[in-house]
């Protein structure tokens, strides 16, 4: 019996190592390790084994058989593993071809501009309101201290489309609104489309602004810097500062002008702030007396301050656009650079 | 607003330079513009003396020796110039000099012989002889014998100077003179103003037939008079020529330029007539009649309406009030008796008749920025000091002064130290205060309480108006807007804020389109009736029924837009000819739909999603893709109906867009005769594929469900069960669809996954493959069930469309 096993552990060896193949692996079990295979043939012969032997020459047996079952299992796993490095070999792709890619779109840039500023303010507590876009001259001008015969109103070029009925020419007017909806505390973001008869780089008939509105008790000239300050870290970054200047505008009182120290240059002079370290970018003031009255409020009781951005001249400021056209010409080429 | 440097000074000790001066300005908020040195593009020109001049010979030249002090006393130059001698003191651009207009001047040979520079006539200096007498001479510039050799010419001349352009701001009306910008300087630099001499006197005559008369006393508060007689005409003395030609007036002659003048000192227009052309010695300020006609100094002929505000002798319009004297009534040389006008007319009027005409002055500029009755009385009595101080003419004591009956003080109104300080949230002392108010000639008196203020806004600040705000902005713009400390809302109430549930709904839809890979446009709200034209829009369409803007600023925008999809048409175009030949374009913005014709009231803005997608890689089913995924992005299911009647699309690759049985919008393949009529190259539009659609978000967003409502998920998957039937070639897919799910509830999902036409099912015949998906409810469907399901699909489909099934 030890001579068989030694033959047949001999044969097993040798035939393992012709194993290259699942075919070939299966055929090798039915061969030694099945039923009526070689290992079983071992077992069945212990009948001819002496009895007194067979707890032993048994036991061999066993032994032997666990091994050649060992042996299937090394044999088995290293055929899988030869399996899938064939396949995946085959299945090998260039990944230095092109991608494929189903392009998604963008948003304009003056709505990025837009939403930027809305997500700045909402944060500090602001509804956003937006009014009409075609307004009447009593919201547009009149009840913003801007009478009939003011000289103010030179200040911008109306489109009329009836007698008192014209292009908003500032989302100003939306403080009307909001005022006449709602009463203090308000704090109010008013973006929107307006238009003016005026076409140039830097100017086109039509563009957008976003008025902010405070009103509540005991709001000062300081609260407007801080806001603004906040306002213009959060877009230009945090080193940057406001600088307020003596300015007018019919419905605020004081009204300034309001700069940013130069985000390019950090206020030392360059080309895009002129080399005077400061860029102008909105205009603000202390809500004129006659506009609260006008809204019903009483300006002994409450104040506030109001604020315009220019959303396009922030935006090119951002960019670096240089022609206001671009904005509103809609090429590919300019739309698709600017990804969120 | 030109303001010279030198003129300045004549009314403000100014002890600082004019860069200096330029940054108080601009703090104080008068932004300069442009400083403009004079003489800033000169340099190295000196005065040299010509101390020997012989004539070349055979040449026009003199070939000169010329004393330039410390640059050199011995200079060789020649010159062309036919005036030249000895002795002459003139200017000389020396080697390596710059002259007005970048010219530079090189030594280098003339004729033959080294010239080391050049003499200047004045005019090369940028001269005229009112700016510097003799300016204008033929040759070169003969200065006086006392100017020392060696001097930059600039100092000699008077172009050391500077014109400070500033822009005013339009409240500030008083700052539109030469007195009114020297009143801020004297507040901002603390410094006292002097004021321009306005005493005078008047002789004993008197005209008592002369009257004055204001008949429109609505457009003419203020109308003031004085007769002089006597008139001397003649030249204006030299310093005042060369304030006008600093400001860029001509002088013309002694009377004109005091009107001048006075209009540049003191801001207030002024007019003369010649007395001896106003017929029955009268004048009268009233409206024109309607037609009425006049002819300005300028030669242009008008004719008015009583909007018009006319000054009229006793029979016929000799002015156009605030614009421009009458032809009739001009100063001649001739002329020896004139009637001086200051007055205040409305400004509105002014500006409407100047707009109206398109006839805008000097005189106008100032009356449509706002004269204040100060300013008149002022105007004219410095008129009437400069007629004796140049003395050519006598001021009688014919005097007229017709008011509306405006007070003639300056405003008052009580303010408090702590009102100015809660605006702007910092206190400012009291002394500082009373200080800045007092620079500026505000009239203060501080109570008892150390708080309370009784203050008298000068006359000619009309736009002082409320108090405190107005006061406290004229405190922080001369204390310095520096000390402000920025703070963050401290006493503010905490508010909620943030986009409302439509506001945000709008961000969504801008998000799913670019996520279905369309770039937002935005583009402008107003095109021309031949954008719809370009659409095809029939003449009666209800779209034609648009806000047309009353002065449009191009012939290409003249109406507000009744639909986006022209916009978004005109982008493609534009973007095919810049060669980018495929894209996907939305834009969400507002259409215009007037309530009536005229609009008496605002007109409806209604938001609509326009959309466009182009290139060879687009197709109808690219584009309802797209359409879907929107709907189902916001929870609906937004299907398709053939839409064969909108113009701008192809009649059979068009489809209304359906939301709940609703038309919501409206997308397809751009009709070919719209196409082929598109502003493109001939034949780049033969394969044009463009898709165009618009969706009415207004209809649409009412019928997305406001919120998510969770569904049970299903305990058994559906089953599946694929159909070949056999069509008609026009039969729709959807017919079949919509057949079969209506044989079937339990039919939830249809697939159409091939198409076959062949021999076999002979011509005009399609075969359409389809996977049908059946939902169990609450218990497994057993093959019998399912089976029973498609016998009565079948059935349906046989009795209502004659369809069988594949064999």
């Amino acid at each position: 019996m030890e001579e068989k096993i030694k033959e047949l552990r001999a044969a097993i060896e040798q035939a393992s190592a012709a194993v290259t193949d699942k075919a070939q692996l299966s055929d090798f079990w039915q061969k030694y390790l099945s039923k009526n295979g070689e290992v079983a043939g071992l077992t069945k012969s212990l009948r001819d084994v002496p009895k007194e032997d067979r707890p032993a020459v048994g036991k061999t047996i066993n032994e032997f058989k666990q091994w050649a079952e060992k042996e299937y299992q090394t044999l088995s796993e290293q055929v899988e593993k030869a399996a899938l490095a064939a396949r995946n070999a085959a299945e090998t792709v260039d990944i230095t071809m092109p991608a494929k890619i189903r392009p998604h779109g963008v948003l304009h840039p003056i709505t990025l501009v837009k939403n930027e500023i809305i997500d700045v303010f909402a944060g500090m507590g602001f509804e956003i309101y937006e009014g009409p876009e075609i307004e009447d001259d009593d919201h547009n001008f009149t009840r913003l201290n801007v009478p009939k015969n003011h000289p103010a109103r030179d200040m911008q070029d109306t489109f009329y489309v009836a007698d008192d009925i014209v292009l908003r020419t500032q989302t100003s007017g939306g403080q009307i609104r909001v005022m006449d909806m709602e009463k203090p505390p308000i704090k109010v973001l008013v973006p929107g489309r307006v238009f003016r008869s005026d076409s140039d780089a830097t100017h086109s008939p039509m563009f957008h602004q976003m008025e902010g509105l405070v009103v509540d008790k005991g709001i000062t000239l300081c609260d407007l810097q801080g806001m603004l300050d906040k306002f213009v870290q959060a877009l230009f970054g945090p080193e940057v500062k406001t600088r307020l200047r003596p300015s007018y505008f019919p419905f605020t009182e004081p009204s300034v002008e309001v700069d940013v120290s130069c985000f390019e240059c950090g206020g030392k002079g360059c080309p895009l702030c002129k080399h005077t370290g400061w860029i102008e970018v909105l205009g603000a003031g202390v809500v004129h007396h006659s506009v609260l009255e006008n809204c019903g409020i009483d300006p002994n009781v409450y104040s506030g301050f109001a604020f315009g951005i220019g959303i396009e001249r922030i935006a090119m400021l951002k960019y670096g656009i240089n022609n206001i056209g671009l904005m509103f010409e809609n090429d590919l080429r300019f739309l698709k650079q600017f990804e969120d | 607003m030109k303001v010279p440097f030198s003129w300045l000074k004549q009314y403000v000790d100014i002890d600082v330079t004019a860069q200096e001066l330029e940054d108080k300005l601009f703090g104080c908020g008068f932004e300069v513009e442009e400083l403009i040195d004079l003489g800033g593009e000169i340099s190295k020109v000196v005065v040299g003396v010509v101390t020997e001049c012989v004539p070349q010979e055979g040449t026009h030249l003199h070939i000169c020796k010329v004393d330039c002090g410390e640059y050199g006393h011995d200079i060789q130059i020649s010159t062309g110039a036919p005036n030249v001698y000895a002795g002459m003191h003139t200017a000389a651009a020396l080697d390596g000099s710059t002259l007005p207009g970048g010219i530079k001047i090189k030594a280098k040979p003339l004729m033959g012989v080294e010239s080391n520079g050049m003499l200047c006539s004045g005019e090369e200096l940028g001269l005229n002889d009112d700016l510097y007498p003799g300016s204008e001479v033929y040759g070169l510039l003969d200065l006086p014998k006392d100017t020392v050799p060696g001097t930059p010419i600039q100092e000699v001349v008077g172009l050391d100077d500077y014109i400070f352009d500033i822009s005013i701001t339009a409240n500030r009306a008083d700052c539109q003179s030469v007195l009114g910008i020297a009143r801020e300087v004297s507040a901002v630099l603390n410094k006292p103003l002097k004021m321009p001499a306005t005493d005078y006197t008047t002789s004993d005559f008197t005209d008592p037939r002369l009257s004055i008369s204001v008949e429109a006393t609505d457009l003419c508060p203020r109308y003031i008079g004085h007769y002089v007689r006597n008139i001397t005409p003649g030249e204006s003395p030299r310093w005042m020529k060369r304030q006008l030609a600093l400001c860029g007036l001509r002088s013309i002659s002694n009377v004109v330029d005091i009107t001048n003048y006075v209009m540049l000192e003191i801001g207030q227009p002024m007019h003369a007539f010649d007395m001896d052309t106003l017929e029955s010695c009268q004048i009268l300020v009233r409206r024109a009649k309607d037609g009425e006609k006049i002819t300005t100094l300028d030669e242009k002929e008008f004719t008015l309406t009583p909007n018009n505000l006319v000054i009229c002798d006793g029979s016929k319009p000799v002015a156009l009030a605030g614009v421009m004297g009458g032809l009739n009534s001009e100063i001649k040389d001739t002329t020896t008796q004139l009637l001086f006008e200051s007055a205040k007319f409305a400004r509105d009027n002014i500006r409407k008749t100047a707009r109206g005409l398109g006839q805008n002055t000097d005189a106008s500029s100032h009356y449509e920025k706002g004269i204040s009755e100060y300013t008149t009385e002022l105007g004219m009595a410095r008129a009437l000091h400069l007629i004796q101080e140049l003395g050519c003419g006598e001021v009688t004591s014919t005097h007229f002064d017709c008011s509306a009956g405006a007070p003639r003080e300056g405003k008052h109104f009580t303010a408090r130290i702590s009102g100015i300080n809660a605006i702007l949230g910092i206190t400012v002392p009291t002394d500082a205060i009373l200080d800045i108010l007092n620079r500026l000639q505000f009239e203060v008196k501080l109570e008892a309480d150390g708080d309370t203020m009784q203050v008298v806004a000068p006359r000619w600040r009309e736009d002082i108006e409320v108090g405190e705000p107005d006061l406290a902005e004229e405190v922080i713009r001369e204390y310095g807007y520096d000390h402000i400390v920025p703070t963050f809302l401290k006493a503010a109430t905490v508010t909620s804020g943030g986009l409302t549930a439509e506001q945000r709904a709008q961000a969504k839809a801008k998000r799913t389109m670019c996520a279905q890979g369309f770039y937002e446009a935005e583009t402008l709200a107003f095109y021309a009736d031949a954008d719809l034209d370009m659409l095809h829009i029939a003449a009666d369409a209800p779209e034609r029924n648009v806000i047309r803007i009353l002065n449009p600023i191009s012939s290409h925008l003249t109406i507000m837009r009744p639909l986006l999809a022209p916009s978004l048409l005109n982008v493609v175009v534009d973007n095919l000819r810049k060669g980018n030949a495929e894209g996907r374009l939305f834009e969400l913005s507002n259409i215009y739909i007037p309530k009536q014709q005229p609009l008496t009231e605002l007109p409806e803005e209604r938001l609509h999603l326009g959309f466009a997608a182009w290139g060879k890689d687009e197709d109808f089913f690219a584009v309802k893709g797209a359409v879907e995924s929107f709907g189902t992005a916001f929870g609906v299911e937004l299907s398709v109906e053939r839409a064969t009647d909108v113009a701008w699309l192809h009649p059979g690759i068009a489809a209304y867009i359906l939301c709940k049985g609703e038309r919501v919008g409206v997308f397809g393949k751009l009709a070919n005769d719209v196409t082929s009529e598109l502003k493109l190259p001939k034949d780049s539009r033969a394969n044009l594929n463009i898709y165009l659609g618009e969706i009415d978000w207004v209809a649409f967003h009412a019928l997305v469900p406001a919120a998510v409502h969770y569904q049970p998920i299903p305990e058994f998957a559906p089953v599946q069960r694929d159909l070949a039937l056999v069509a008609p070639e026009s039969m729709e897919c959807g017919t079949l669809v919509t057949e079969m799910q209506r044989a079937c509830k339990q039919l939830t999902r249809v697939e159409l996954f091939d198409i076959y036409r062949g021999e076999k099912l002979g011509a005009d015949k399609k075969s359409m493959a389809f996977s049908l998906f059946f939902q169990p409810g609450d218990k497994a469907l057993t093959p019998d069930e399912v089976d029973r399901f498609v016998k009565k699909i079948l059935g349906n489909l046989k009795f209502k469309l004659g369809i069988e099934i594949r064999e």
